[in-house]
């Protein structure tokens, strides 16, 4: 056929191209911070963090994961038959029909994608991406048709001028879209840099049905803190942001986005791939900001990202509620990105919005964000007869109080679960007035500095005294204390305690027949996952149990689980207070609303706060640690 | 009121001192230092100084640090020290244009005496308690001198001069961790005696003192809030407009005989 001689030259051009592209894109990758990573080993896990990891994401869209394994299988089988039968020339007509199964295979998914492609949900990019099925399309059929001859279909001869020139044309746009593209920043990117980023993700552990959640640490003495240009990040989150295949999940599940405060995590992520590559934004065909227009946003390796391709706004709107994390098919850290760039604001340029700074300087001078004298921590207890750790200093349990104590609504929450823990005859204590803020609001501001202060002292304090578990109702001290706390021992300690969430923990207790409990006599109940439990700490299951235990068959709402929708309460959301056009914590209580529910329960007096901050008529919201008590067998000694 | 350009070359220093957390007795940055400190930013960017006398708390003097100057100059002096003979000797080499101080400190002898006994010593006229600090043209400020209730008197004073700065300046910006923590500190050991004077006190935490109950019999939340926001009005009392500044001196210092100040 007349296409013999060229087809080689064409597949090594593009070949080429690819290599250099690639290398040039590397090259852009290793301008952010030094961060050591284990080639090999991290090489090898591709493909079983591709098939199993990723999939496992992908495949809460059953439609795009089939098409997706039928479309990137088949091109990348094919990929590697062209070379052998193409370009190095082996005649094996066994290497040809696979081929042809291959091609087949590829395009048939390719079909898939061109249908999803017809009327696309506003979460999909468009743009270049609507592109990419035609150019897949091609690159299949074209293929398909140059080995038939090879496959001893057709003669080695066939047609004219015409059809060469056409499959010349086919072929072209096919390996110019996913070679050269894939190396100069097409869409097809994605698969090149989605490769090496699971190979080299900064948080490995969470492949193979790990987590790893906890924020890393801020090295205080570093010439710059947290990231203000794209070359503060590490290589590997730089490399994290390339992955990004546009396909808006985060977008879709964002409860800032769907309150039109001014963020969108698929905006965000290719804002940074804008500021590693340089440029402006104007070629992104996604959704915008909310409240802002696409095309004025700049950027560069080494220019500050908060002056022209990022707005502060859009930092401070995020709940770091992780539900774009969870969605996200490629396994990109939003939330871990968003908090360095706090992390600068905070640190560098003193600038946390509305009562933020108010809020760091309390919890400096008082070790409470409110600024409540630190020793009156333990007014809230006055009636309860507590044994504070340093008069017994050796227990069974260690109840960690959390700023709720200076919170009357929360205190309702407190005197419940000391109800329970009396009931069921635990063997606990408090720190009383020893006990300071977990530092979690402190940290989500970027304040790591008045995190990292209140972490060591509070571990200070832990290590006086002997206990084998930690209680608290807070799931964000929970957060903090079971995943980043351990950072911040001194060399050659660790916690030699479990940390539990009060739900864990009474389940447990009522699992023992430490409780003795009546069933539920209300209407119907809805549960609300609390972000920092749920996402953050994989505890779905207690709540539940638990107030099955009660006879509550729940009605959940939509958005539950693992996709529980934020109540807007996270991250120091409420005190950055960014303006948008509907609060969070009334559209989760809309989804509440839609089941039905007459109750509300909750694990988190933050969730509380938020949620009973909508107006009535709504349904009542309880903690769960309420929600037993009222149903509490009480024993008449 | 924007400070003009020619202000930008102004000579201005705070002077920041070791404050005190009213809940938790912690040492912080002191509130209406750090508004002198702003005011002087405002004002002078790059030409303001920060001194501080005393021994120089870290973790404070870097607060203070944190709102964004390069450097400051430490006086280092014992806690029982006399800041008054200090400051001027240094400020008598290093003479500012204006020289901002709080109010009166927040912890320690906390007499609200030292931006008088600086401006004595110096010679210079005192502001006391000023809001703002506007335009500065052929050696003149335009002062506004924060009163009860909000109110404002606006006051032209020649330079140099000191003024000690009210809560009803602006607020101070955030104090960022990463500059406050690079910034230099201009050590600078002094002689100077400790404060005989004090050094024979006793210190002890101070007790309310009652405070007489206001009793409002206002019916609705407009007669409250007049209640709350009215001048306290005195019964007695004169003013004094037309007679001679020796007679006006006269009446004061009657006044301060009959109620026993002055004996
Ligand atoms: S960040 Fe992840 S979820 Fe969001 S658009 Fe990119 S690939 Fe999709
Ligand atoms: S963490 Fe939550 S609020 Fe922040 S970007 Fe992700 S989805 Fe949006």
């Amino acid at each position: 056929m007349i296409l013999d001689g060229l087809l080689p030259v064409l597949i090594s051009v593009a070949l080429a191209l690819l290599a250099i592209g690639a290398l040039r894109r590397i090259s852009l990758w290793r301008a952010g911070q030094p961060e050591s990573v284990n080639i090999i080993a991290g090489l090898m896990a591709v493909p079983r963090r591709y098939m199993v990891d990723l999939h496992h994401v992908v495949e809460r869209d059953k439609y795009m994961s089939n098409t997706h394994v039928a479309t990137a299988g088949g091109f990348v089988l094919s990929m590697v038959l062209i070379i052998l039968v193409h370009l190095v020339g082996l005649d094996n007509s066994l290497l040809a029909w696979a081929l042809l199964a291959s091609t087949a295979l590829m395009f048939i998914g390719a079909v898939f994608v061109y249908k999803r492609r017809q009327n696309p949900p506003s979460r999909l990019s468009k743009g270049a991406w609507m592109r990419l099925p035609k150019s897949l399309l091609s690159f299949a059929a074209t293929f398909f048709i140059v080995t038939l001859p090879a496959a001893g279909l057709l003669p080695v001869n066939f047609g004219g001028w015409v059809l060469a020139l056409v499959l010349m044309a086919g072929i072209v746009l096919g390996l110019g879209e996913l070679l050269f593209g894939m190396g100069w920043g097409g869409p097809m990117k994605h698969a090149f840099a989605g490769a090496l980023h699971l190979a080299f993700h900064r948080r490995a552990e969470r492949f193979g049905g790990g987590r790893s959640t906890g924020l890393k640490p801020v090295n205080l003495t570093a010439k710059i803190l947290g990231v203000s240009k794209p070359s503060d990040f590490k290589w590997n989150q730089l490399l994290g942001f390339d992955a990004c295949v546009q396909c808006g999940r985060c977008e879709a599940v964002c409860p800032a986005f769907a309150a039109g405060q001014p963020l969108n995590p698929k905006k965000l992520i290719q804002d940074m791939v804008v500021g590693l590559a340089g440029g402006s934004d104007a070629n992104y065909a996604g959704s915008a900001y909310p409240g802002k227009d696409v095309g004025n946003a700049k950027g560069g390796p080494t220019q500050v990202i908060t002056e022209g391709l990022v707005s502060p706004e859009t930092l401070w709107s995020c709940t770091t509620c992780r539900a774009c994390v969870e969605e996200c098919p490629m396994v990109i850290e939003h939330v871990d990105a968003i908090v360095d760039m706090r992390r600068f604001l905070t640190l560098e340029k003193g600038d946390t919005p509305n009562k933020g700074a108010e809020t760091l300087e309390n919890l400096i001078a008082t070790d409470n964000p409110n600024g409540f004298a630190p020793a009156s921590r333990m007014n809230w207890a006055a009636d309860q007869n507590l044994r504070v750790m340093a008069d017994v200093k050796d227990v069974d349990v260690l109840f960690w109080v959390s700023d709720g104590a200076f919170d009357m609504r929360s205190q309702r929450i407190l005197r419940a679960f000391v109800k329970l823990l009396k009931a069921a005859n635990v063997d606990f204590a408090v720190l009383g007035d020893e006990e300071r803020d977990s530092g979690d609001v402190a940290r989500r501001l970027g304040d790591d500095a008045t995190f990292q202060s209140l972490a060591k002292r509070n571990i200070e304090t832990l290590s006086k005294y002997r206990f084998n578990r930690i209680v608290t109702t807070d799931p964000h001290a929970f957060h903090v204390l079971k995943n980043e706390y351990k950072d911040f021992y001194p060399d050659g300690q660790a916690p030699e305690y479990e940390v539990f969430h009060h739900t864990t923990f009474i389940n447990e207790l009522v699992k023992a027949s430490a409780l003795k409990l009546d069933m539920y006599k209300g209407g119907t109940v809805t549960y609300h996952d609390p972000c920092y439990l749920g996402r953050y700490n994989g505890e779905y299951d207690s709540p539940r149990e638990l107030l099955a235990e009660l006879g509550i068959e729940l009605a959940e709402m939509e958005r539950s689980g693992f996709r529980s929708r934020c109540c807007g309460g996270g991250g120091g959301a409420p005190i950055t207070d960014i303006p948008g056009e509907r609060r969070i914590a009334d559209m989760r209580m809309e989804d509440a609303v839609a089941t039905g529910a007459e109750l509300v329960a909750v694990g988190c007096q933050q969730c509380t706060a938020m949620l009973e901050g909508v107006v009535e008529p709504r349904p009542e919201i309880k903690d769960i640690a309420e929600i037993v008590v009222e149903s509490l067998i009480e024993e008449v000694h | 009121m924007q400070p003009d350009l020619s202000a930008k070359s102004l000579k201005v220093t705070s002077l920041i001192s070791v404050g005190q957390h009213p809940k938790s007795g912690r040492a912080r940055r002191a509130e209406q230092d750090a508004r002198a400190v702003e005011l002087g930013l405002t004002l002078s960017d790059d030409q303001l100084e920060m001194l501080h006398v005393g021994s120089g708390d870290k973790t404070v003097m870097r607060s203070y640090l944190g709102m964004g100057l390069p450097k400051m100059t430490l006086l280092k002096q014992g806690d029982r020290g006399d800041a008054v003979p200090v400051l001027c000797d240094y400020l008598a080499t290093h003479a500012p244009d204006i020289l901002l101080t709080g109010v009166r400190a927040e912890s320690g002898e906390a007499s609200g005496m030292l931006p008088f006994l600086l401006a004595e010593k110096l010679g210079w006229p005192l502001v006391s308690r000023i809001a703002e600090i506007g335009e500065v043209n052929d050696g003149v400020a335009e002062v506004l001198q924060a009163l009860p209730r909000g109110q404002r008197r606006a006051i032209k004073v020649r330079l140099p001069f000191v003024a000690s700065v009210d809560n009803a300046a602006a607020e101070p910006r955030q104090s960022a961790f990463g500059p406050g923590q690079r910034a230099g500190i201009n050590d600078m050991p002094v002689a100077g005696g400790d404060d005989v004077v004090r050094s024979g006190w006793e210190e002890s935490p101070a007790r309310k003192k009652p405070k007489r109950l206001k009793v409002v019999k206002a019916k609705t939340a407009a007669d409250r809030f007049k209640a709350a926001t009215a001048k306290a009005s005195g019964g007695g009392g004169k003013v004094l407009k037309k007679e001679s500044p020796a007679e006006q001196a006269q009446a004061v210092l009657d006044l301060l005989i009959e109620e026993g100040v002055v004996r």
